[in-house]
């Protein structure tokens, strides 16, 4: 019996690990452009006119309150009703995009917002632009704010990724279900799908411990 | 090097600073005091405009802002301004992310866009003539005070400016560190550097600014010699600031 599995799990690991792939892929997609999409929405939300400052609020609002299935849902049987037709990996993409803007907005705002007053005018009693100081002065330190709970939210994306399954996105998720669906062996295949996310999210705590090591390397005392 | 006209300012409605008139000759060394609320700090932090005035005109070097008209389209003209004139913070504000040779090197590199070599060169300088060579890679936080104070003037110095502002440079530090901060300062003075001093240490002002002037309510009550203005002020109020002070600090 455990033999079997054994020789079942491996002779899925090539599917599997195509789907780990999408999930890959998912994760490191959303990061990138959510704390992109994040980082703007966090200075609308900080330094812009009343209107947009009120449009962010809104767009956070919107995609912290409803569930990223439904968001997921709207974006690739939705939209084809509007005429925007989107393959399953672009929707996934950009729902996830779109969901982990709204989070990394949240957590880059307070951060900056944390940062005392005398650092901006340190830095503009040495004749810096505003936007220098933010980049030269501000975002180092608040990165240090902001990188654990980062931290967190994209270690909650890459288990999230599994709902792309939803939307026909061959991942980690959606082949173990393939496979199962063809071998009846459920419980080897899902464990071994949950190995893999573990792995991935180890990794990722194993870079943000790093990452988070290096902002806070001037808080070492002697 | 300093010129100030009719300058005002006033927080929701409520009027810190009435009318100043300022002028700061190269060289001079001023020492702005009065009790706290005066407006002396809001004063300094009006000649760089870290605080916008409400109205007035203030000249540094060749530069000049005109309060009158709206700041927005002068921001150029401040940046320009600032990099003209130092400002020490009594609450330091050093930058806890870079080293105490980054700080003082930050403005020169990134500002006014010094080859990095040779502001390194200068910073390392500067951060000994301060009295902390050998401090160059420590981060703030591992210095005290005092030191923290000393590259705050260092990183000040480092741009090369035409005046420097002190705010109450030494109300933050514990009684031990005072000395070092304000000897520091003395040494500038000693070079005859352009420099206007808010403070409370009453006989440091008096020893060495040229210059003292009392601020009470946003209006500049006297001004004179400092000595002068210390042993025999020509105001009421000066006078009982000064007794009062004197005082209190026993």
């Amino acid at each position: 019996m455990i033999e079997t599995s054994l020789q079942l799990a491996l002779d899925s690991a090539p599917f599997l690990l195509k789907g780990a792939l999408y999930t890959v892929i998912l994760s490191l997609g959303g990061m990138f452009f959510g704390l992109l999409l994040g980082f703007i929405l966090a200075l609308t939300r900080l330094y812009a006119v009343a209107p947009l400052r009120g449009v962010a609020r809104v767009y956070v609002s919107f995609f912290r309150g409803t569930p990223l299935l439904v968001q997921l849902f709207m974006i690739y049987y939705g939209l084809p009703q509007l005429g925007i037709q989107l393959e399953p990996l672009p929707a996934a993409l950009i729902g996830f995009s779109l969901n982990m803007a709204a989070y990394t907005s949240e957590i880059l705002r307070a951060a900056i917002a944390s940062i005392d007053r005398g650092q901006w005018e340190a830095a503009a009693s040495i004749g810096m632009s505003k936007v220098q100081a933010l980049y030269r002065a501000i975002l180092p330190q608040a990165a240090r704010t902001a990188l654990p709970p980062l931290g967190n939210s994209f270690i909650s994306l890459v288990k999230d990724t599994a709902l792309a399954a939803t939307i026909q996105v061959p991942e980690l998720f959606r082949q173990a279900q393939l496979i199962t669906a063809r071998t009846f062996e459920i419980f080897t295949m899902y464990l071994a799908a949950a190995l893999i996310y573990w792995l991935l999210a180890t990794v990722l705590s194993h870079f943000q411990g790093r990452l988070e090591a290096r902002v806070n390397r001037h808080e070492q005392d002697a | 090097m300093i010129s100030i006209r009719n300058l005002s300012k006033a927080f929701k409605g409520q009027s810190v600073l009435q009318g100043i008139d300022l002028d700061v000759q190269p060289g001079e060394v001023v020492a702005i005091i009065g009790p706290s609320g005066s407006g002396k700090t809001t004063l300094l932090r009006c000649l760089n405009l870290l605080e916008e005035p409400s109205g007035g005109r203030i000249q540094v070097g060749g530069i000049e802002i005109d309060a009158d008209r709206p700041l927005g389209p002068q921001q150029g003209l401040i940046r320009k301004l600032r990099q003209h004139v130092g400002f020490v913070f009594q609450n330091f504000n050093l930058f806890p992310h870079r080293t105490a040779l980054e700080n003082v090197i930050e403005g020169p590199v990134h500002v006014k866009k010094e080859p990095r070599e040779r502001a390194v060169e200068r910073g390392r300088a500067l951060l000994a003539k301060v009295g902390l060579a050998g401090k160059e890679d420590a981060y703030p936080k591992r210095l005290s005070g005092g030191q923290q104070q000393r590259v705050a003037i260092a990183r000040a110095l480092a741009m090369e400016p035409d005046v420097i502002l002190f705010d109450e440079p030494t109300s933050a530090l514990d009684p031990e560190l005072v000395g070092e901060v304000l000897a520091t300062i003395r040494s500038l003075a000693e070079e005859r550097r352009t420099m206007v001093i808010v403070t409370h240490e009453m006989s440091f002002a008096r020893d060495v600014a040229n210059r003292a002037i009392f601020l009470d309510k946003g209006v500049i009550i006297e001004q004179g010699d400092a000595r002068q203005l210390f042993s025999a002020p020509r105001e009421e109020r000066t006078r009982q600031f000064l007794s009062k002070f004197l005082g209190d600090a026993r």
